[in-house]
Protein backbone atom coordinates (compact mmCIF):
# COMPACT_ATOMS: atom_id res chain seq x y z
CA UNK A 1 0.00 0.00 0.00
CA UNK A 2 1.03 3.58 -0.59
CA UNK A 3 1.72 5.82 2.42
CA UNK A 4 2.79 9.41 2.86
CA UNK A 5 5.43 9.54 5.59
CA UNK A 6 6.32 12.69 7.49
CA UNK A 7 9.04 13.36 10.07
CA UNK A 8 9.37 16.32 12.40
CA UNK A 9 11.78 18.20 14.64
CA UNK A 10 14.89 16.35 15.90
CA UNK A 11 13.83 13.15 14.12
CA UNK A 12 13.53 15.01 10.80
CA UNK A 13 17.05 16.39 11.31
CA UNK A 14 18.51 13.03 12.33
CA UNK A 15 17.01 11.21 9.35
CA UNK A 16 17.67 14.07 6.96
CA UNK A 17 14.21 13.74 5.44
CA UNK A 18 10.95 15.62 6.10
CA UNK A 19 8.57 13.60 3.95
CA UNK A 20 8.54 10.69 1.53
CA UNK A 21 6.07 8.64 -0.46
CA UNK A 22 6.45 5.07 0.67
CA UNK A 23 5.25 1.63 -0.45
CA UNK A 24 4.59 -0.69 2.47
CA UNK A 25 5.04 -4.32 1.37
CA UNK A 26 2.02 -6.62 1.44
CA UNK A 27 1.47 -8.36 4.75
CA UNK A 28 2.60 -5.39 6.84
CA UNK A 29 -0.45 -3.61 8.24
CA UNK A 30 0.24 -1.85 11.55
CA UNK A 31 2.25 1.14 12.72
CA UNK A 32 4.55 -1.29 14.55
CA UNK A 33 5.10 -3.21 11.28
CA UNK A 34 5.95 0.06 9.53
CA UNK A 35 8.38 1.09 12.27
CA UNK A 36 10.22 -2.24 12.08
CA UNK A 37 10.34 -2.07 8.28
CA UNK A 38 11.79 1.45 8.31
CA UNK A 39 14.28 0.58 11.08
CA UNK A 40 15.64 -2.18 8.84
CA UNK A 41 17.10 0.55 6.62
CA UNK A 42 19.79 0.79 9.32
CA UNK A 43 21.77 3.77 10.59
CA UNK A 44 19.66 6.61 11.96
CA UNK A 45 16.51 4.75 10.86
CA UNK A 46 17.02 2.29 13.70
CA UNK A 47 15.64 5.04 15.93
CA UNK A 48 12.18 4.08 14.66
CA UNK A 49 12.37 1.03 16.93
CA UNK A 50 14.99 1.99 19.54
CA UNK A 51 13.65 5.44 20.54
CA UNK A 52 10.77 4.38 22.74
CA UNK A 53 9.51 7.93 23.23
CA UNK A 54 8.87 8.52 19.52
CA UNK A 55 5.27 9.48 18.82
CA UNK A 56 3.22 8.49 15.80
CA UNK A 57 0.18 10.05 14.17
CA UNK A 58 -1.96 8.48 11.45
CA UNK A 59 -3.96 10.97 9.41
CA UNK A 60 -3.08 13.59 12.04
CA UNK A 61 -4.47 11.64 15.01
CA UNK A 62 -2.15 10.14 17.63
CA UNK A 63 -1.70 6.41 16.99
CA UNK A 64 -0.15 3.48 18.82
CA UNK A 65 1.79 0.55 17.44
CA UNK A 66 -1.32 -1.58 16.96
CA UNK A 67 -3.02 1.01 14.75
CA UNK A 68 -3.77 -0.40 11.30
CA UNK A 69 -2.66 1.75 8.37
CA UNK A 70 -4.52 1.89 5.07
CA UNK A 71 -3.65 2.82 1.51
CA UNK A 72 -3.27 6.59 1.16
CA UNK A 73 -2.76 7.25 4.90
CA UNK A 74 -0.46 10.00 6.12
CA UNK A 75 1.81 8.59 8.85
CA UNK A 76 3.97 10.95 10.89
CA UNK A 77 6.72 10.26 13.42
CA UNK A 78 8.03 12.84 15.87
CA UNK A 79 9.59 13.29 19.34
CA UNK A 80 7.57 14.34 22.41
CA UNK A 81 6.10 17.81 21.89
CA UNK A 82 7.58 20.94 23.48
CA UNK A 83 5.32 23.83 22.53
CA UNK A 84 3.75 26.44 24.76
CA UNK B 1 -18.43 32.05 17.58
CA UNK B 2 -14.82 33.06 16.98
CA UNK B 3 -12.33 30.80 15.28
CA UNK B 4 -10.79 29.44 18.45
CA UNK B 5 -7.36 28.28 17.21
CA UNK B 6 -4.77 30.18 15.21
CA UNK B 7 -1.21 29.20 14.31
CA UNK B 8 0.78 32.12 12.94
CA UNK B 9 4.27 33.56 12.53
CA UNK B 10 3.17 37.09 13.31
CA UNK B 11 3.01 38.55 16.80
CA UNK B 12 -0.40 39.15 18.37
CA UNK B 13 -1.89 42.08 20.26
CA UNK B 14 -3.01 40.53 23.54
CA UNK B 15 -5.17 43.48 24.55
CA UNK B 16 -6.99 43.56 21.22
CA UNK B 17 -7.48 39.78 21.23
CA UNK B 18 -8.97 39.81 24.73
CA UNK B 19 -11.26 42.73 23.86
CA UNK B 20 -12.47 40.87 20.76
CA UNK B 21 -12.98 37.64 22.70
CA UNK B 22 -15.30 39.20 25.28
CA UNK B 23 -16.88 41.53 22.72
CA UNK B 24 -20.05 43.04 24.12
CA UNK B 25 -21.25 39.79 25.70
CA UNK B 26 -22.80 40.91 29.00
CA UNK B 27 -22.97 37.31 30.27
CA UNK B 28 -19.19 37.35 30.66
CA UNK B 29 -18.14 37.90 34.25
CA UNK B 30 -14.64 36.45 33.97
CA UNK B 31 -11.86 36.46 31.41
CA UNK B 32 -8.78 34.37 32.22
CA UNK B 33 -5.71 34.57 29.99
CA UNK B 34 -2.23 33.08 29.87
CA UNK B 35 0.63 34.44 27.77
CA UNK B 36 3.78 32.34 27.30
CA UNK B 37 7.00 34.24 26.58
CA UNK B 38 10.50 33.39 25.35
CA UNK B 39 12.94 33.39 28.30
CA UNK B 40 16.60 34.28 27.83
CA UNK B 41 17.68 31.20 29.82
CA UNK B 42 16.71 27.52 29.76
CA UNK B 43 18.27 24.51 31.51
CA UNK B 44 21.29 26.52 32.61
CA UNK B 45 22.15 28.07 29.26
CA UNK B 46 21.56 31.46 27.73
CA UNK B 47 19.05 31.41 24.87
CA UNK B 48 19.72 33.81 22.01
CA UNK B 49 16.75 32.76 19.87
CA UNK B 50 14.41 29.87 19.25
CA UNK B 51 12.51 28.37 16.36
CA UNK B 52 9.09 26.80 16.74
CA UNK B 53 8.30 23.97 14.33
CA UNK B 54 4.80 22.53 13.95
CA UNK B 55 2.83 19.96 12.00
CA UNK B 56 0.55 22.06 9.79
CA UNK B 57 -2.98 20.75 10.01
CA UNK B 58 -2.46 18.41 12.93
CA UNK B 59 -1.45 21.21 15.28
CA UNK B 60 -4.72 23.04 14.62
CA UNK B 61 -6.70 19.80 14.84
CA UNK B 62 -5.12 18.82 18.17
CA UNK B 63 -5.69 22.27 19.67
CA UNK B 64 -9.30 22.36 18.48
CA UNK B 65 -9.88 18.98 20.14
CA UNK B 66 -8.44 20.35 23.40
CA UNK B 67 -10.78 23.37 23.22
CA UNK B 68 -13.75 21.06 22.58
CA UNK B 69 -12.81 19.01 25.65
CA UNK B 70 -12.52 22.18 27.76
CA UNK B 71 -16.00 23.22 26.62
CA UNK B 72 -17.37 19.84 27.67
CA UNK B 73 -15.75 20.01 31.10
CA UNK B 74 -16.42 23.62 32.07
CA UNK B 75 -19.22 26.08 31.50
CA UNK B 76 -17.36 28.57 29.34
CA UNK B 77 -18.47 30.94 26.59
CA UNK B 78 -15.47 31.50 24.35
CA UNK B 79 -11.94 30.13 24.14
CA UNK B 80 -9.00 31.32 22.09
CA UNK B 81 -5.60 29.76 21.43
CA UNK B 82 -2.98 31.60 19.39
CA UNK B 83 0.40 29.89 19.00
CA UNK B 84 3.27 31.40 17.09
CA UNK B 85 5.72 29.41 14.95
CA UNK B 86 8.99 30.31 13.27
CA UNK B 87 11.87 32.32 14.71
CA UNK B 88 11.37 34.01 18.09
CA UNK B 89 13.60 36.08 20.35
CA UNK B 90 13.75 36.47 24.15
CA UNK B 91 10.78 38.52 25.47
CA UNK B 92 8.68 37.60 22.39
CA UNK B 93 5.19 36.28 22.96
CA UNK B 94 4.84 32.58 22.06
CA UNK B 95 1.31 31.61 23.00
CA UNK B 96 -1.98 33.10 24.18
CA UNK B 97 -4.76 31.07 25.79
CA UNK B 98 -7.86 32.97 26.87
CA UNK B 99 -11.26 31.85 28.15
CA UNK B 100 -14.46 33.70 29.04
CA UNK B 101 -17.12 32.48 31.43
CA UNK B 102 -19.64 33.78 33.95
CA UNK B 103 -17.38 33.17 36.92
CA UNK B 104 -13.64 33.06 37.52
CA UNK B 105 -13.40 29.44 38.67
CA UNK B 106 -14.47 28.02 35.33
CA UNK B 107 -12.32 30.49 33.38
CA UNK B 108 -9.18 29.83 35.42
CA UNK B 109 -9.58 26.06 35.29
CA UNK B 110 -10.38 25.86 31.57
CA UNK B 111 -7.47 28.17 30.71
CA UNK B 112 -4.98 26.12 32.73
CA UNK B 113 -6.37 22.85 31.33
CA UNK B 114 -5.99 24.04 27.73
CA UNK B 115 -2.42 25.17 28.42
CA UNK B 116 -1.45 21.91 30.17
CA UNK B 117 -2.88 19.80 27.35
CA UNK B 118 -1.29 22.01 24.70
CA UNK B 119 2.12 21.36 26.29
CA UNK B 120 1.73 17.59 26.01
CA UNK B 121 -0.57 17.00 23.01
CA UNK B 122 -0.14 19.70 20.38
CA UNK B 123 2.59 18.90 17.82
CA UNK B 124 4.93 21.85 18.33
CA UNK B 125 8.67 21.66 18.92
CA UNK B 126 11.18 24.24 20.18
CA UNK B 127 14.73 24.44 18.90
CA UNK B 128 16.83 26.97 20.77
CA UNK B 129 20.17 28.59 20.03
CA UNK B 130 22.57 28.74 23.01
CA UNK B 131 26.26 29.71 23.28
CA UNK B 132 27.00 25.95 22.90
CA UNK B 133 25.05 25.74 19.66
CA UNK B 134 21.51 24.85 18.65
CA UNK B 135 19.55 22.14 20.47
CA UNK B 136 16.06 20.72 20.47
CA UNK B 137 14.31 21.32 23.75
CA UNK B 138 13.58 18.11 25.68
CA UNK B 139 10.06 17.37 26.88
CA UNK B 140 9.67 17.78 30.63
CA UNK B 141 8.22 15.19 33.00
CA UNK B 142 6.62 18.06 34.92
CA UNK B 143 4.53 18.85 31.83
CA UNK B 144 3.24 15.28 31.78
CA UNK B 145 2.32 15.41 35.47
CA UNK B 146 0.63 18.80 35.00
CA UNK B 147 -1.55 17.31 32.27
CA UNK B 148 -2.16 14.08 34.23
CA UNK B 149 -3.86 15.86 37.14
CA UNK B 150 -6.80 16.75 34.85
CA UNK B 151 -7.57 13.11 34.13
CA UNK B 152 -10.81 12.00 35.68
Amino acid sequence: MSLKLRFFASLRETLGVAAEDFQLPAGLVTVADLRRHLAARGGAWERLTTADNLRCAVNQDMAGGATVVRDGDEVAFFPPVTGG
Amino acid sequence: MHRSVRIQEDDFDTGAELAALRGSDARVGALAAFVGLVRDRNDGNGVAEMTLEHYPGMTEKALEAIVVEARQRWDIYEALVIHRVGRLLPTDQIVLVAVTSAHRGEAFAACEFIMDYLKTRAPLWKREVTPDGARWVDARDTDDSAAARWRK
